[in-house]
């Protein structure tokens, strides 16, 4: 009798349980968006994360931030020899420690050490200006009658008019430069420690990564982007300083872009960029992921001159769509899903009451008859569990339906990294800004997903029942409290 | 046997108290008919409400079969309701998304009865006023007439002891009101239930053999003796076997020709 009245009645009032149901199914379906939609930008955020760091690392080691010291910095300088031909092709490589400064190779061992610390890796980023090109040099002419020889001379580089400071005098013409500047990333890594540090997140496509051994062989690993760009494949070969290396590997990141374009065991990178037993980043993976908090103050009490960043730090300075579509989920989105299903219920609670209301002499007939309030609740409250799982599985579809759409959509989200106001000593891993002064932003573009899990599904099925209950529980509550003398009263 | 004594009800709406029922003692036998009258507002439906266990006195008791009414737990109440009560509304009160067979259903729920004993019951009790082939038929598509026999058998088929009939013709016309009538009498005399009905209809409280009229919360009694029955009428207008028939088997047999007799 129970599954017949209850399926003739919502029958009945088709209308008003198709209201109720949908006004439950929006407000799952948003919650459900809402709630993938973040799941999305929290995966997003671990990529842009996973980037910087390396899979498996709690937090990384840099240099604290020191002021700069007069003469320790200043722009890049090239030297290039002067030679006598007319036209000279020249190329320098201008080789530095990203951010400038660096740590002593020996805290690695002592950041292994300290409490709670599983593991720690070190490695060198390096930032490397490349200028190539020629100097052209310019002729002297005597425009005067007074000397009819023309002189070759050192011109000054420069335009084709050289100066005239007098008559009689030779001028420059012609000769000038044409330069080529090219910078990329370097990172030198412990090839015994591979399963720490920057190569941990990226992923050999073509050839292979280094051998324990190769800690002075001249081999490099290539990020897929840089080998696109300078059309490198395995084996080919390029030089740094004169070094020449040749690929070994291609590497692409396990998720967004590459920050670094180059791998090459640290000793070498350490040579290159005259930076001996010198480390700019520790990568460091706690026993514990939960005591990360307390492993970073350990760290930073016992070893001073050193920042420790932990990626809740590194999270913290993500900004770009990224951050803002962050915001905006968490924020308005989450109060924006409470707020339609509050709505929702209300309406539900008040729907389903009002139709209590309509059925006064209904269910006063049912109590006359002898029926117990309890069978009388009992049918209210499932109608309305029903109508709250109809909206559940309405809302379930609209919910999946709309965050399959964004994954298929994949906005695409920037986001940047690093402090753009030099201050705040921010660690970041190779390419992740550096310490100290360097003001440099990465930029990563990362498509968002909607994944949706058993546990958000679990959630609107759980919300679709309570949804149902709280209706029932507030009709049942007015028709149990009916009395049958209702049933005769509404006639007379 | 119904024994009622000192039974008042009082009503308070905001700063008015309305005394509906004013220290009423009434004694029912078993297997009575007992038709109450009275103006509207009255209290002759608050007088049944009492009776049938759906409302408390204020004051005084309500025994049925030596249990007070007025005191007895809410689920006891229930229960008493259930095995023991019908009642017949003036409205007919069926759950319109419901068939014939399934409202009628309705009355078994509380007792328990398993579905398909319970399908088998309704069927019968539909049988036995004339309504055998309208087993699906959802209110809306019986007319007056046959959806107050449905509001009969649902009454009926938990076989109670007590039948209550509040106003059962009141939205009948004159000739369904006589078959209708006529059916409820035939009831009461085959199955010899305590019958105790409310009417308006001087018509049909004149053919009662005890008549309680109520005024200004009230009670007048009058014994009228076996007067001239609906279901004799029945049977004189249309003449043929059912005169004869009347008292010597189940009038809805006669009347209906349908099943075994309920």
């Amino acid at each position: 009798m129970f599954g017949i009245y209850l399926k003739r009645e919502l029958g009945r009032r088709k209308k008003a349980a198709l209201v109720i149901a949908l006004g439950l199914a929006l407000g799952i379906a948003l919650v459900i968006t809402v709630s993938s939609v973040s799941a999305g930008m929290s995966k997003a955020q671990d990529k842009v994360l996973q980037s910087l760091y390396g899979l498996g690392t709690d937090m990384t080691v840099t240099k604290a931030q020191s002021a700069p010291t007069s003469g320790s910095s200043g722009g890049p300088s090239f030297k290039f020899g002067a030679k006598s031909s007319s036209s000279t092709k020249q190329s320098s490589d201008r080789v530095m420690t990203q951010g400038g400064q660096a740590l002593k190779s020996s805290l690695v061992t002592k950041v292994a050490s300290q409490k709670g610390v599983e593991n720690a890796v070190g490695a060198l980023s390096l930032n490397v200006t490349k200028v190539d090109g020629s100097f052209t040099q310019g002729k002297a002419k005597t425009t005067t009658g007074s000397s009819s020889n023309s002189s070759s001379g050192q011109g000054q580089p420069g335009g084709g008019s050289g100066s005239s400071s007098g008559g009689g005098q030779p001028q420059v013409q012609g000769g000038g430069a044409n330069f080529n500047v090219n910078s990329y990333s370097v990172v030198g890594v412990d090839v015994a420690h591979q399963g720490l540090g920057p190569l941990a997140s990226m992923k050999i496509t073509s050839g292979r990564t280094f051998t324990s051994s190769q800690t002075g062989t001249k081999v490099a690993v290539v990020s897929k982007s840089y080998a696109k760009e300078k059309k490198y494949k395995v084996g080919s070969t390029f030089k740094i300083s004169g070094t020449k290396f040749t690929i070994i590997g291609i590497a692409t990141p396990d998720s967004s872009e590459s920050t670094t374009d180059l791998f090459i065991p640290l000793k070498l990178a350490q040579t290159l960029g005259d930076a001996k037993n010198e480390v700019t980043t520790i990568y460091v993976k706690a026993t514990d992921s939960k005591q990360i908090s307390t492993v970073k103050k350990e760290i930073q009490s016992n070893i001073s001159g050193t920042t420790v960043t932990t990626s809740a730090d590194l999270a913290s300075t993500v900004s770009g769509s990224l951050s803002t579509a962050s915001s905006l989920a968490t924020s308005v989105g989450k109060w924006l899903s409470i707020a339609v299903l509050a709505a929702a219920f209300l309406v539900a609670a008040l729907l389903t009451s009002s139709a209590v209301s309509r059925r006064v002499r209904e269910f006063g007939t049912l109590k006359a008859l002898g029926w117990p309030s309890r069978k009388v609740t009992r049918q209210v409250v499932g109608e309305s569990m029903v109508n709250g799982l109809i909206g559940g599985a309405l809302g379930i579809a609209l919910g999946v339906g709309a965050a399959y759409a964004v994954t298929a959509i994949s906005p695409k989200l920037t986001a940047q990294m690093g402090s753009t106001g030099g201050g705040g000593g921010m660690g970041g891993g190779p390419g992740g800004g550096g310490p100290g002064q360097q003001s440099t932003q990465n930029t990563l573009e990362i498509a968002l997903t909607a994944p949706v899990s058993l546990t958000t599904i679990a959630l609107a099925v759980g919300l679709a029942v309570a949804g149902g209950l709280i209706a029932g529980a507030m009709g049942g509550w007015r028709a149990s409290r009916m009395r049958p003398a209702d049933a005769l009263r509404s006639v007379s | 046997m119904y024994r009622l004594t000192g039974v008042t009800k009082r009503y308070t709406r905001g700063k008015e108290t309305v005394e509906a029922l004013r220290g009423i003692d009434l004694t029912i036998e078993d297997g009575d008919q007992l038709v109450i009258q009275g103006p509207t507002g009255g209290g002759k439906s608050t007088l049944l409400q009492m009776i049938g266990g759906l409302d408390r006195p204020t004051d005084g008791s309500v025994e049925l079969d030596g249990e007070d009414l007025a005191r007895i737990s809410e689920t006891k109440l229930t229960r008493l309701r259930a095995e023991k009560i019908g009642i017949i509304f003036q409205s007919f009160n069926l759950i319109p998304t419901l068939t014939a067979q399934e409202n009628v259903e309705t009355a078994l729920v509380p007792l328990g009865v398993k579905p398909a004993e319970r399908r088998e019951r309704a069927a019968e009790a539909l049988r036995s006023v004339g309504l055998g082939e309208r087993l699906g038929h959802a209110p809306a598509e019986l007319s007056g007439g046959q959806q107050q026999r449905v509001a009969i058998a649902r009454a009926l088929v938990k076989k109670p002891k007590v039948l209550l009939a509040d106003e059962p013709t009141g939205n009948l016309d004159e000739g369904t009101r006589d078959d209708i009538m006529a059916l409820l009498e035939g009831l009461w005399h085959e199955y010899g239930l305590t019958f105790i009905m409310v009417t308006h209809d001087s018509s049909i409280a004149r053919r009662a053999p005890r008549l309680a009229t109520i005024k200004a919360g009230q009670i007048t009694l009058t014994e009228q003796g076996d007067g001239q029955r609906f279901a004799q009428q029945a049977a004189g207008q249309d003449g043929g076997p059912q005169q004869a028939a009347y008292g010597q088997q189940p009038y809805v047999q006669q009347q209906y020709g349908g099943g075994q007799g309920y």
